[in-house]
């Protein structure tokens, strides 16, 4: 099986989602002839023409909207959002106009779009390259918000936001982008919208992470289990709207510890959700209280590298995160 | 040729049998008295909330009339009453929404009232903040012409809407790619309270077509037939690949903006006396009755036969079920 990075694998499976379906459109600034600036659409212009692959004006809010008119009008687009940071001026059409057309006639339109953005930190991007922005969508009904970690998931994730008949924001994490690398099958498959993986099995607690906090997370739960023998559950949701709930709570339940690293601002963040989930639905199953770990309440981490690197949760602080749960 | 002979001429010339623009002045008729009908209902309570279209029949019959029912969008906006009437929804369907019954055919009662949108009509759903639509519009035309097929859309929206950052963004993207969709703006002059002169340093909504690549016209909003043969003309070109049209209609709202609102805050009684002379529904009935078309009598005929549907219809949708309380969950996502 052929092992690719995050960033190759969004590459070549919307080539074969091209390829094989003439309704899939991908719009976006530059993602024409320069084939994206993180080149996912490398070599698309030249293989599916201008008409299919639109280099786009300069405008964030036009790149959604138009992308739902070409929905209404039979189409599969796929919108790319050059950077998460980008997204605010396409807010009101992601939320007001995609995900609540189908509420608002009462079923009798749908908006099968795919809006893909790159996010958080680690890349010395500074205030306006490094925003994880999902929590801001994740309280919009309507919308589905899907943060692949892995190659695999990436690409089963990635075909079932394009057949989904609903909107789906696909969120990429930059550092991932050539971090990390996976086996990823030739065959098409589908990694089902709302469903999480658990990644690593253990019994003593159960951590749920996703993005570059995942692989933070696998690295601080293979060290407690080198060096402690603690078994860590990991689990990445995958998709944070709709969040498979059966199996966060039902890790939580057998475990009866739980703590929650996610990479945006803590309050209010996806995490507060989890949390308040585990406290309403297994209070009498816990063990301990709930930990969650995020960003410190500023807006995404600033550009130089000390200051960055005060603001993204560690392997090492998170480890000891770890530590001090299991022993609780 | 007398005067009188080449006047007749008119609609014909436009392409227009005598029984079409019978049709068209049906349906501004049909439109004022349902508009007049939604106030009263409203001042007894019945209707809670309206938005007029009184003052805009012409620019919206005339514009909406050169779509082909059936392959061609209509992407409105709250205000277009007449122009959904021509797409295909009848008194009762826009009725169902005043009153916000199950049975609604656009919304199911989730959306105020003039939220109009209809799948199987092609008019595409809409929301209330202003312009968001215009992008859809834009959007939709650029799947048909990747498609090859033959159909237009048309998206309607007033002054106010030029404003807006999505409003530039689609028509310098229809211009871009020489889509086929026509932009009709119904400048009626005030966006709520804010006048056109607020709004923009310029003398005319059209004119700002230049800006984008393609051409636009500014016609008399009050004129049916004026504002029929500039539509006509941008959709034969949308249709034939020439790319998009701004049409720009001059107009009037007699009301306010809706029934939550006091235009006597922001404008004269005597602007608003002054405006009324130039009423498009009776400037179009002169015209008919002027070259024999239709009479007294006939017109008498088609009064009473509109009222009674309209008595109908409001029988109908007071006697409706509210839908059920369950119906607020549905429909989030896709049912399968």
């Amino acid at each position: 099986m052929p092992v690719k990075n995050l960033i190759n694998t969004i590459h070549d499976t919307m080539w074969d989602l091209m390829a094989n379906d003439e309704r899939v459109v991908v719009l976006g600034e530059d993602v024409g002839q320069r084939g994206g600036v993180f080149l996912a659409t490398k070599g698309f212009l030249d293989k599916f023409g201008e008409e299919r692959v639109i280099d786009t004006p300069l405008a964030e809010c036009s790149i959604v909207g138009h992308g739902i008119g070409m929905a209404l009008g039979g189409l599969l687009p796929i919108c790319e959002i050059q950077f998460a940071d980008f997204i605010h001026p396409a807010f009101n059409q992601i939320v007001q106009e995609a995900a609540r057309l189908r509420y608002r006639s009462n079923g009798d339109f749908g908006c099968p779009i795919v809006i893909r953005a790159p996010y958080g930190a680690g890349v010395h991007g500074g205030l306006y390259h490094s925003q994880s922005v999902e929590a801001l969508f994740a309280h919009v009904p309507g919308l589905k918000i899907v943060l692949p970690s892995t190659p695999y998931d990436a690409k089963g994730l990635l075909r079932a936001a394009l057949y989904d008949p609903d909107p789906v924001l696909y969120f990429e994490h930059k550092k991932c982008y050539r971090g990390v690398t996976g086996e990823v099958p030739d065959e098409d498959y589908e990694v089902p919208i709302g469903t999480a993986a658990v990644k690593r099995e253990g019994d003593v607690l159960t951590v749920i992470a996703y993005g570059l906090m995942l692989h933070h997370c696998m690295d601080a739960a293979d060290r407690l289990a080198a060096e402690e023998s603690i078994n860590v559950e990991v689990i990445d949701p995958r998709s944070v709207a709709p969040m498979d709930w059966e199996c966060l709570l039902g890790s939580v339940a057998k475990t009866s510890k739980a703590m929650i690293v996610i990479e945006d601002n803590r309050t209010l963040g996806v995490g507060a959700e989890i949390s308040a989930r585990i406290g309403e639905e297994l209070f009498y199953d816990l063990d301990a209280p709930v930990v969650r770990i995020g960003g410190p309440d500023i807006p995404a981490t600033p550009y130089c590298k000390v200051l960055e690197d005060f603001f993204l949760p560690t392997p090492g602080q998170i480890y000891d995160a770890m530590l001090e749960l299991a022993r609780y | 040729m007398s005067r009188a002979e080449q006047t007749r001429m008119r609609h014909e010339a436009l392409g227009l049998t005598n029984a079409q623009a019978l049709e068209m002045h049906r349906f501004m008729l049909a439109a004022r008295m349902l508009d007049e009908r939604s106030w009263a209902l409203n001042r007894q309570g019945k209707a809670p909330f309206v938005v007029s279209s009184a003052g805009h029949e012409a620019c919206q019959v005339g514009t909406a009339y050169s779509l082909m029912r059936g392959s061609d969008y209509f992407v409105p906006y709250y205000r277009d009453l007449a122009v959904v009437m021509v797409a295909g929804l009848t008194a009762r369907d826009v009725l169902l929404g005043v009153y916000a019954r199950a049975e609604d055919p656009c919304n199911g009662g989730r959306q105020m009232p003039s939220h109009w949108g209809c799948h199987r009509l092609g008019i595409i759903s809409g929301s209330s903040p202003i312009a968001t639509q215009i992008p859809h519009a834009a959007g939709l035309a650029y799947a048909i012409k990747y498609r090859r097929e033959a159909g237009v859309v048309m998206c309607w929206f007033g002054e106010g809407a030029t404003s807006e950052g999505d409003w530039h963004e689609a028509l310098n993207f229809a211009g871009i790619h020489r889509l086929p969709v026509v932009f009709v703006c119904e400048n009626n002059k005030y966006a709520i309270s804010v006048p056109q002169s607020k709004q923009m340093a310029v003398a005319t909504v059209a004119e700002r077509a230049t800006a984008y690549g393609f051409e636009g016209h500014h016609v008399d909003g009050n004129d049916v037939l004026a504002c029929y043969e500039a539509a006509k003309t941008a959709v034969d070109k949308a249709r034939n690949g020439g790319g998009p049209t701004l049409i720009e209609c001059t107009t009037y709202r007699y009301a306010p903006h809706t029934s939550d609102d006091d235009d006597r805050t922001y404008r004269t009684r005597e602007e608003v006396k002054e405006a009324r002379r130039h009423d498009p529904v009776h400037r179009f009935q002169a015209y008919l009755k002027q070259h024999n078309l239709i009479d007294s009598a006939e017109l008498e005929r088609v009064t009473e036969a509109i009222k009674a549907d309209l008595a109908e219809a409001v029988e109908y949708v007071e006697q409706a079920p509210y839908p059920a309380v369950d119906d607020a969950l549905r429909h989030v996502f896709y049912e399968r």
